[in-house]
Formats: structure tokens, C-alpha cells, sequence
């Protein structure tokens, strides 16, 4: 996969150097909140360096001495340090904080504008459930990056380069005495570093391992009964969960060991700090509350050298998840609006024209091939065919969610690919079968368009589609919330809902993919009345799949196969006795019996109120 | 603390008492660790007191030596601590996850539908590593730090008894704050998390109806709809930064004021005498010491919490009863002379989350028989074949194999003697013959006269599977034939050549009832039928009951059962059910056209 160059290690510095290059890039529109960070930092830094300098006076003026005067003066600066790095250092995680917040903010609306306007067919070969984790997961991961890792160095850099500079104003001598250690740190570190990262690789290779295992057991589990596998899975378990514990066992020798050695190279220095600075001590070229102060500088030194190396990981971690981003980001829409659109086609009458169009999905599997015909303005087209006839890909490529490979669909002569997709969409209304709710009031999902309706257009709309009474019974009506995609709907109701939606958006054309979902006899009535009045006086295009809108189509085209085999209105086909008849017997003749029994079963419950 | 009351904290001991050797050699490192390292102020302490006094070089280097040994000295400690008591976390791990697992082994099919696998695996993962949190790292510093506290505070005091009582009066107060920060901090987090789910769901749903979005030129509608949800995160998330930021600060300054006190009040100290630069210098160290317990309490707090309520999640999982078991011993029953194959439904009606799905189902299929079940999509066609297996526990009373109710055999001998096909198959990412071979070492184990699995008979077996299942074609194609590695990491199987590798896995094990559900839906209808002349001969030495759509895989069986939401609405031959003229009839008619049109 896309994250093998990361292995080589050579190959990997520059190809990290410049995805961090890029993820840099976006604290540019904070630069004030980085400066304040900045500023924060170097003033938090000088502060916190003051602090065993006001030891080292306390000793060499007043203790050695016995002079209390002036020992207020540094009590009170001692005072104002305090306060000082208490405010600073807030104003510094806070900066620091906000601008990893806002920067995650940035990423995930770019990441999610991106998606607005993505092909569709990267939806087709990227589950939504990965897409998902770019937005959440990956965009979590940055976070750290910026929120205490890149900024954090900077303060890390800060304080040794300030404890270095203290040292050598102090005493020269014994700055360079304390810095001896330093190449031992530093070849410590880079050892730790090493085999910490290659122990971190091995036990997420096992976890990966048994998640991956835990997850086939779990989905599997009723074929490991059926098969009495428990045993040797439990084994194979077993296995990995062994690899899994002695990778962790292996990688604690580096942590047990760097720690402990660290200190150790610490004890070094102060010790080297006491030999040396206590002979200049007693020569009288150090005072002792200088010496004091160097123990403690000396403490601080490592602090930020452990940490940098900690941050390596950090690093590591944002590097794969940028990769994944910028991986996403990269990827162009192709089907885009065109550059300069031709004079505003206006509403036009609307004559659709799909001229030789031939399209695949992948290669030349083709799933349409050759098809041409024409769509009258008002003129209501039905399209019947077996599964995989391409349907629903006439639809697709109507909407633009994909381009043909050959051939030309056009709209009152002008090319679809030369309308700018908005206004191309605008003309159409589209019910599909899946009827897709989104959380959010009734209302909201009725007055789902760009041009949402007001509340009389709304209102009017759930009227025309039957969808008022069961809307009325709702807690809250029109105001009532839709629970998870509509799950306390039927989906008849559904069906009414998203028929409202379509006339609230009043489009030119209406193109529908129906469902034939199994609703009661009632629902199926008032559906099929909805139906008529949606497409009444409508330019309309529907997959058929309800013999009411079959019979009631100006014209039926006929799929098969990819290829437009038959075309004109019911009778005519029916009488024909081709694909049509064929497909009749198969899909409609079912429903033609059940919709007389509804028909009678309606008439009975009238008779009653009537009589 | 509150812990050790909590029955779930008993639990562990057993896992923890296992490694009690360990776990009292960590201790004793652990003990010298800490004293080794509150020794080295001390040390200082005399060396700064020889300064001010005046001292030879040597004395010097005794003192320097002093560090550098008991920095050494207490490394070597620290390591043995460290190996020790964080090596027996992680075998303490070890052990919670396969016990974990075994007792996921035992659970039925209804567990694992009413769970989210996600959901199982997050026990198995996230909350077992915060036990482990909790039993390695947590106790350890928790265990150090505590003496850490106890040791300084009492050299402190040696040193000067009211300065450390003035020192430490701010203590109380950080501990109390550490923990006050902690519940706010972890409150407004948890708000965060909600705001994450939310703005989740609204990509979820925007993502998941692309189509309907763009239909409807909704996309700005969409992104303000994302954006304010946004909006709402980073506010929420300022909230905790905002106290999150306080929190290193607030600590800081306490301890800062603690050091101000020892510098204003030491200094004075020893200037009227009463001590000395070196205690001033070691008790400022010691107070530098103090400053990790108090935080490391409200983390170590923080951390128990946690894995409790992981601990006690995964207990949830562990005290699961399943809902299929063994029969008790003194109930368990086996048919004379070993299983045939006779399969008997006795008025069985079963009943899924209330719902009933099956009502009032009977049929006898001798050895040697074929029953085909029939019906429309919640029919309750494969909820009946699952019954068999137990895969669900049927009624009692109900099921019965060879006279015995199905919930009277032992389950190894019930399955051993069941092949089940199903429709989505689950293969393991293993090779092509491992997969054909998972249920055959069970059967060679247990049937000894079988003649043991030595390596040639079982790769003979595995061929002879694959051919009958006709998958032997597909597998001469495959890049290392058999020993192609299928499945997630491996080369992905189309639905029919999956359910042909199921096919061969379920015939290599022998079972004396084959069960198809519905098991070559996904395989064309000519390959089918070559499928099902091969497997003529298998099928005549043993029950099979067949679950399909297509009228040409059932039209050979001994017995149709037609079922419709539950009932059996039609029964007999093909031939005699096409007559009657009823559901079978218009499914036959249908499939006619529908092959007609593939014709055309």
C-alpha cells in the first residue's frame, strides 16, 4: 500500500521532510496565535531559567554572608517569576491548544468540502466507513502533531539552548565540565530511539495480528462451533498472543534501560559539577551558590532531550495519518463544472437526449451500450428491464454522478458536460428506491433543496403526497425530529416523505427509481395516488417498477443486456409479445392480482360508512 | 480508597496471585530503587556542608564517587523493577486475553448478533489494556511514590520540622486540585466525545446518501450543516483546553510557593543558625522530589477508575452464560449404534426476539433422503436449518436426530455428525486447503479408526473435496493452487467460488447430514448443476437437506417442504406440487422466464 516507501529508511526522511513541509502549511493562516505561542514559550523559558539563579543569590548573599537585608527583594522576585510563568505558561498550552483545534478545524472542512465534490465513483470504490476515518481518526492524530509536538520542540529547543547560555555566563569552566555528558546523551537517546521504534513496530504487527484474528473469530464464531475448531483456534490464538506478550517483554528492556541509564549520565554530570566546581569552590574562583545553581541547571538539561525523543513517535503516528489526508485531497474530482459555461441554457423546455451512449463502470465491461433516444418535453417515459439491464445507470448518468465513455447526453441540444452541474441538477427531481432520510426535523427533510420552500410550500407539498395525516400524528407534526435514518417510520411512510421532497423541489424533469417495498394494502393506494400527482404535467423518467406507473407511461423503454431492445406504450409492447411480455409475466403480474385484491379489500371498508 | 470493596476487584486476584513471586521480587527492587534514590540529596547535603567548611579534594571525590554509585546502584534496581513488575502486567495480559477468548468460544450465535463485533473487540483490546494499566503501571507508581512521600517528608522533617510543616500546608490543597481538575477535565472531555459522535453521524449520513445530496445541489447545505456541528467541536474543545491549561500552571505555582517559603524562611534559617547551606540545598531537593507524587496520585486515581470500569466490561463478556450448551452428563444421550442420519421435526415452532418465525413445522427424513425447503425471502427456511446444528436452540421436544431430541446429544457429537453450508460463508484468511481442511483434524482426532491424518491421505482428502465441489478448475487458475492464501489478506474469491470452498470444507469432514442453505446461490446454474451430479453419490449415503431458490437444485429431492411466514403451505414432490398449481408452480414459472430472458 501507499505507506511502503515509509520503510525505506533513506527514501522515507525526504519523502517525511516534505509532507511535513505541507503540514506546516496550514499553521500559516494562525501566524498570530503562533506568534503569541512563540513569545509565550521563549518568555515561559527565560523565566523558569531565573528561578535556580535566585537560589544561587539567596546562597551567595545571605546565607554565606548572614546579611538579611535584601532577601525580601529576591522573595519578591521570586514572587513575580511565579506569577509570571503561571500566566505565560497558560497563555502558552492555550495558544498551543487552540491552534491545533483550529487547524484540525480547517483540515476536516477542507477534507469534507473535498468529499462534497469528489466523483461519486470514488464513492463506489471507498466504503464510507473509511472516508469517515479521514475525517475523524486521521484529522485526531494531526492533532497531536501540532498541539504538542511541533510547537513543544521549539520549547524543548528553547530551554536547552537558555540552560547552555546560563552555564557558560556563569562559569565557563564548568559549563564545558557539565556538557561532557553530552555526547553520551545524545548516543543513549539515539540507541533507545532506535530499538524503541523497531520493539513499537514488532508489537503493532502483533496487535494487527490479533486484532485481525479476534475479528475473524468473533464473525466466525458459529463455523468454528459447527466445525469444533474451538481447540485449534484457541491454539492459533494462543500463538499470537504469545508473540504479542513477548514483543511487549522485549520492548521493556529498552524503557528499563534508558531510563535508568539516563539518570545515571545525570548522576555523572553532577558528580563531575561537584569534583571540579567544589576544587574551584574551595580556590575561591566559584562561589558555592554558583555551584548549587549548576546542580540544578544540570537537572533540567535532560528533561527536554528525553522529550524530543518522545516526540519522534508523535511524528511517526502524524506522518501515516497526513499521508492518508493528503492521499484524499489529492484526488481531483473529474467531473467538474465546465470552465466557462456556455450562454445560460435558461430553463429551456427540457428535451432530453441521450445520443450512442455507451458506458462501463470498469474497462469495457460495458453496461450500456449504443443507447439512444429522446425525451419530449411532459412526456412521462417509463424504463422496464430485468436486473442488470442498466437502469439504473441511465439515471446515474443523467445526474452526472458519472460521464459516458461514448456518445452524448444533451438537454435541449446542449451537451450535459457543458452545463454547470448545479443548474443541470436543479432540473431534476429524483426519488430513489433507498429513500435517504437525514436527521433533522420532517420539515427539514421535505424542504431538502437549496431553495428551501416556505412553510405554506412545504405544507402544500406533504399534502399532494398523502404524507399530511401521518405527518399530523407525529409528536411535534412537520417540527417532529427523524430519528436515526427514519427508523420509527414505515417505509411506506418513507416512500410518501421522500414523493414530498420531489414536489417541494418542483423540478422540470422528475426521475425516479421507485421501490415496491412490501407496505399494506392502504399505503400501496395512497402511494399509487401520490405517484399520479407527482407526475402529472411532468416531464418524468421512471424506473418501473409498480405496474400502476408502468401502465400509466407515455412510452416504455425496454433494457436488456445494456441495449434498448423495445420501446412504446403498454399495450402496444404488451401486444408485441417480446421482452416485454416476458418481463410483464415476471415482475407486474403478481401485483396485478394483489392490486385487485387491495382494490376490493378498499371497497369493502368503504361500503360500510357509505351505507 | 474504595477499591478493594468492589467485588469485581477480587476477580483479578487470582490472575494477579499468580505471579506472586514476581510481583514480591518487583517489591523488594522497588523498595530499594526509591531509598537509593532519596539518598543522593542527602549526599549532597554533606558534601555542600564540607564546602562551606572547608574540605580536601579527596573527600570531594569520595562524595562524587558516592553519586555516581548510587545512581548506579539504584539504575540497576530501577531496571529489575521495571522488567519485573511490568513483565508480569504484561503476562497478567496474556492470560486475561486468551481466557477472554475461550470464553467468547462458548457463546451462541445470539450473543454475537446481539453484540456489535466492533464492540467485542474493543474489550478484547482497549479495555484489557487499561486492566493492565492498572495491575502493572498504576501499582508500581503508585507503590514508589508513596514511599517516595513517606521517606522525604520524614528527612525533611529531620532537617527542620516547622519548614516542613509550613512547606507542606500547600500539599493538601494540590492533591485535592489534581483530582478537582482531573473530574472536570474528564467531564468536559466526555462532551467532546459526544460532539465527535454527532459530527460522525452527520458525515456518516451526507457520505452514505451522496447520490440524494448532490441530487439536490444540497452539498452547501451539507457543509454548514458539518461546519456548525464543527463549530460546536473546537468550542467544546477549548472548554477543556482552557481548564487542561490551568492545570500544569496551578501546580507549578503551589509548588512554586513552596519553594519561595523554603527560600525566604530557609535562608533565614540559616542565617540565625539553625541550619545548615547543605540542609537548605538537600531540603530544596527534597521538596523538588514531592513534587511527582502529587501528581502522579490524581493520574494513578485516574488510571484505577479506569480500569475498573474496563475490568468490569470485560467481566460482562466473561459472565455471559451461553444460550446453547452441553447437555448436563446425567441427561446426555447418545442413539444406539452411533448417529445415521435420521432427522425428525416434531410440531416445532420457534419464536426470534418475540417475532415467531416458525410455527407448527413437521417432516421425517430417513438416511439416505433429500429434503429441499422452498419459500420467499422470511420464510423462516434457513432459521429452521440453524435449529439442527443448535446454532439456535430449538424447543425441547422438537428436533430430533436419530429419536434423540438435538438437545440431548453432546454438541461434539451433534456437530461432528452435522456439514453446514451456509449461504455468505466465513473463510479464514488461511490457505485454500487449510480452509477445505478446518473441520477435518477434529473428526481424524476423534474417530481413531479414520487412521490418523498423516500428511498424504489429508492432502488426497483436501483434492478430492475440491473436485467434488467443482471448485477444481478455480483452484488450478490460483496463483499457488491450494496453497493460495484466500480471504481478507489474501486473494479475494468470488460469492460462488467461496461457497464452493465451504462446500468442500463441509464434505471433507464426512458428516452424515448435509446441510445446503441456500449454499450455491452465488454459483451459476450450469456450474450447480454439475455440482450436484457429482455430489449424487455422496448424498446418497447420507440425510441432506437442501435450502434454495432455484426450482433446479430442488427438483431431485425425496420431499418439498414450501414454507410461507412460518407454515408449511406446501409439501411433496416436484412433480406433484407442480400440479397443484400453488406457490411452487408460480416459482417454476418464474424461473422459466427468467432463463427465457437470459436466453435473449
Amino acid at each position: 500500500m501507499a505507506t511502503a516507501p515509509l520503510h525505506d529508511e533513506p527514501l522515507a526522511a525526504a519523502y517525511d521532510a516534505r509532507l511535513l513541509r505541507r503540514l506546516l502549511r496550514y499553521l500559516v493562516p494562525h501566524k498570530a496565535s503562533v506568534a503569541v505561542a512563540l513569545a509565550a514559550i521563549v518568555g515561559h523559558a527565560l523565566l523558569r531559567l531565573a528561578e535556580p539563579y535566585l537560589v544561587k543569590l539567596a546562597i551567595d548573599r545571605h546565607i554565606l554572608t548572614g546579611e538579611l537585608a535584601g532577601l525580601e527583594l529576591i522573595a519578591a522576585a521570586m514572587l513575580v517569576i511565579l506569577t509570571g510563568s503561571f500566566l505565560l505558561e497558560y497563555l502558552e498550552t492555550y495558544s498551543m491548544g487552540m491552534i491545533g483545534q483550529r487547524i484540525m478545524y480547517d483540515l476536516r472542512m477542507e477534507i469534507y468540502g473535498h468529499l462534497q465534490r469528489i466523483d461519486v465513483a470514488y464513492y463506489d470504490r471507498h466504503p464510507v466507513g473509511r472516508l469517515m476515518t479521514r475525517v475523524t481518526t486521521d484529522v485526531d492524530a494531526l492533532n497531536d502533531l501540532f498541539a504538542s509536538g511541533v510547537i513543544s520542540v521549539f520549547r524543548d529547543i528553547v530551554m536547552l539552548a537558555g540552560i547552555m547560555a546560563v552555564l557558560l555566563w556563569m562559569d565557563w569552566r564548568l559549563a564545558l565540565v557539565a556538557f561532557a555528558v553530552l555526547p553520551f546523551i545524545a548516543l543513549v537517546t539515539q540507541w533507545f530511539r532506535r530499538n524503541a521504534r523497531a520493539a513499537y513496530r514488532a508489537v503493532r504487527g502483533w496487535i494487527a495480528k490479533i486484532n485481525a484474528a479476534l475479528q475473524e473469530n468473533i464473525t466466525g464464531m458459529s463455523t468454528v462451533q459447527l466445525f469444533r475448531r474451538e481447540a485449534r483456534s484457541y491454539a492459533d490464538f494462543d500463538r499470537l498472543n504469545r508473540g504479542h506478550a513477548q514483543a511487549n517483554l522485549d520492548s521493556i528492556f529498552y524503557y528499563a534501560t534508558f531510563y535508568p541509564a539516563v539518570e545515571l549520565i545525570g548522576a555523572v554530570a553532577t558528580a563531575a559539577i561537584i569534583w571540579y566546581g567544589g576544587a574551584w569552590t574551595l580556590e575561591g574562583t566559584l562561589t558555592l551558590g554558583s555551584l548549587v545553581a549548576f546542580i540544578q541547571y544540570s537537572q533540567r538539561f535532560f528533561r527536554p532531550i528525553s522529550d524530543l525523543s518522545e516526540k519522534f513517535n508523535i511524528l511517526q503516528a502524524a506522518m501515516a495519518s497526513s499521508e492518508r489526508i493528503f492521499g484524499l485531497l489529492d484526488t481531483p474530482p473529474s467531473l467538474v463544472s465546465p470552465a466557462v459555461a456556455p450562454s445560460p441554457p435558461g430553463r429551456g423546455e427540457g428535451r432530453i437526449t441521450f445520443e450512442h451512449v455507451w458506458f462501463a463502470y470498469r474497462g469495457d465491461d460495458y453496461v450500456l451500450r449504443d443507447v439512444s433516444f429522446t425525451v419530449e418535453p411532459g412526456e412521462r417515459i417509463g424504463i422496464a428491464g430485468h436486473t442488470g439491464a442498466g437502469k439504473t445507470t441511465l439515471i446515474n448518468l443523467l445526474l452526472r454522478f458519472y460521464d459516458v465513455n461514448r456518445g452524448r447526453i444533451a438537454i435541449d441540444g446542449v451537451d450535459i458536460r457543458e452545463i454547470p452541474l448545479d443548474a443541470l441538477r436543479r432540473r431534476f427531481g429524483l426519488v430513489l428506491q433507498d429513500v435517504f432520510l437525514f436527521s433533522g426535523t420532517i420539515r427539514d427533510n421535505i424542504a431538502f433543496g437549496p431553495a428551501a420552500g416556505s412553510d405554506a410550500a412545504v405544507r402544500a407539498a406533504a399534502d399532494a403526497a398523502h404524507a399530511s395525516p401521518f405527518i399530523d400524528r407525529l409528536p411535534g407534526g412537520l417540527d417532529a425530529e427523524v430519528a436515526e435514518r427514519g427508523a420509527t417510520l414505515s417505509a411506506g411512510q418513507k416512500q410518501l416523505l421522500s414523493f414530498a421532497r420531489a414536489l417541494a423541489f418542483d423540478p422540470q424533469v422528475l426521475v425516479l427509481d421507485e421501490a415496491t417495498s412490501n407496505v399494506d394494502t392502504a399505503t400501496e393506494t395512497l402511494i399509487r395516488d401520490a405517484l399520479h400527482r407527482l407526475i402529472a404535467g411532468r416531464t418524468t423518467l421512471a424506473i418501473a417498477h409498480r405496474l400502476s406507473t408502468v401502465r400509466d407511461m407515455d412510452r416504455i423503454l425496454v433494457f436488456h443486456k445494456g441495449e434498448l431492445r423495445e420501446s412504446g406504450p403498454h399495450r402496444d409492447l404488451l401486444a408485441q409479445r417480446g421482452l416485454y411480455h416476458t418481463l410483464y409475466e415476471l415482475q407486474y403480474r403478481d401485483q396485478e392480482a394483489k392490486s385487485a385484491k387491495a382494490s376490493a379489500s378498499l371497497r369493502l371498508a368503504d361500503s360500510p360508512q357509505r351505507g | 480508597m474504595r477499591l478493594p470493596l468492589n467485588p469485581a476487584a477480587w476477580r483479578l486476584l487470582p490472575y494477579v496471585a499468580r505471579y506472586r513471586a514476581r510481583f514480591a521480587a518487583g517489591s523488594v527492587f522497588l523498595l530499594l530503587a526509591t531509598a537509593i534514590q532519596l539518598v543522593s540529596p542527602w549526599v549532597l547535603k554533606l558534601a555542600i556542608d564540607d564546602l562551606t567548611a572547608g574540605v580536601t579534594q579527596a573527600k570531594l571525590g569520595l562524595y562524587a564517587g558516592a553519586l555516581v554509585a548510587i545512581a548506579a546502584l539504584g539504575g540497576v534496581c530501577r531496571f529489575w523493577m521495571r522488567r519485573i513488575i511490568i513483565g508480569a502486567s504484561r503476562l497478567i495480559e496474556y492470560d486475561l486475553r486468551g481466557h477472554f477468548f475461550a470464553r467468547l468460544q462458548r457463546l451462541d450465535l445470539a450473543y454475537f448478533q446481539r453484540n456489535r463485533t466492533g464492540d467485542l473487540m474493543s474489550r478484547a483490546t482497549n479495555d484489557l489494556s487499561a486492566v493492565r494499566m492498572m495491575v502493572g503501571p498504576a501499582l508500581m507508581y503508585s507503590a514508589s511514590t508513596s514511599i517516595v512521600f513517606v521517606v522525604a517528608v520524614a528527612l525533611m522533617l529531620s532537617i527542620s520540622a516547622w519548614l516542613t510543616l509550613i512547606v507542606l500546608l500547600p500539599l493538601p490543597l494540590v492533591s485535592v486540585a489534581v483530582r478537582r481538575f482531573g473530574d472536570a477535565i474528564y467531564h468536559r472531555s466526555e462532551r467532546i466525545q459526544a460532539q465527535l459522535a454527532r459530527l460522525s453521524a452527520i458525515a456518516q449520513e451526507a457520505l452514505a446518501g451522496v447520490r440524494v445530496v448532490r441530487a439536490y445541489g444540497r452539498e452547501p447545505a451539507e457543509l454548514e450543516r458539518f461546519e456548525a456541528a464543527n463549530r460546536e467541536y473546537v468550542a467544546r474543545s477549548r472548554a477543556v483546553i482552557m481548564i487542561q491549561g490551568l492545570f500544569f500552571p496551578s501546580l507549578a505555582f503551589c509548588l512554586g510557593l513552596s519553594a519561595l517559603v523554603v527560600l525566604w524562611a530557609g535562608t533565614r534559617e540559616v542565617v540565625a543558625g539553625r541550619m545548615t547551606a547543605g540542609d537548605f540545598v538537600a531540603f530544596n531537593a527534597y521538596l523538588t522530589m514531592l513534587a511527582w507524587p502529587m501528581i502522579a496520585f490524581g493520574w494513578v486515581t485516574s488510571m484505577l477508575q479506569r480500569g475498573m470500569a474496563a475490568w468490569q466490561r470485560m467481566l460482562a463478556v466473561s459472565d455471559a452464560e451461553p444460550g446453547v450448551r452441553d447437555p448436563p452428563p446425567h441427561a446426555a444421550r447418545l442413539p444406539v449404534g452411533g448417529v445415521r442420519g435420521r432427522v425428525e421435526l416434531r410440531d416445532l415452532s420457534f419464536a426470534y426476539n418475540g417475532e415467531p418465525v416458525l410455527q407448527g413445522v413437521s417432516a421425517v427424513v430417513e438416511p439416505g433422503q433429500m429434503l429441499a425447503l422452498v419459500g420467499p425471502t422470511g420464510s423462516g427456511k434457513s432459521t429452521l436449518v440453524n435449529l439442527l446444528p443448535r446454532l439456535f436452540d430449538p424447543p425441547p421436544g422438537a428436533v430430533f436426530v436419530d429419536g434423540v431430541d438435538v438437545r440431548q446429544l453432546p454438541l461434539a457429537v451433534l456437530r461432528g455428525a452435522i456439514g453446514y453450508v451456509p449461504q455468505e460463508p466465513l473463510l479464514f484468511s488461511a490457505t485454500v486447503a487449510e480452509n477445505v481442511a478446518f473441520g477435518a483434524a477434529e473428526n481424524g482426532r476423534r474417530d481413531d479408526e479414520a487412521g490418523g491424518d498423516n500428511g498424504d491421505g489429508a492432502a488426497g482428502a483436501v483434492e478430492s473435496a475440491v473436485a467434488l465441489a467443482c471448485l477444481d478448475a478455480d483452484v488450478a487458475r490460483f496463483p499457488d493452487g491450494l496453497a493460495t492464501t484466500v480471504g481478507e489478506r489474501g486473494l479475494t474469491l468470488s460469492g460462488g467460488q467461496q461457497q464452493r470452498v465451504a462446500l468442500a470444507r463441509a464434505l471433507l469432514a464426512d458428516p452424515r447430514i448435509l446441510i445446503l442453505d441456500d449454499a450455491l446461490s452465488a454459483v451459476d446454474t450450469r456450474t450447480e448443476e454439475a455440482i450436484l451430479a457429482r455430489l449424487r453419490g455422496v448424498m446418497r449415503e447420507r440425510t441432506s437437506i437442501v435450502v434454495s431458490h432455484r426450482i433446479s437444485t430442488v427438483r431431485g429431492a425425496d420431499q418439498i417442504l414450501v414454507l410461507d411466514r412460518g407454515r408449511v403451505v406446501e409439501r411433496g414432490t416436484h412433480d406433484e406440487l407442480l400440479a397443484r398449481g400453488g406457490l411452487y408452480a408460480d416459482l417454476d414459472r418464474q424461473q422459466r422466464l427468467e432463463a427465457e430472458l437470459e436466453e435473449a
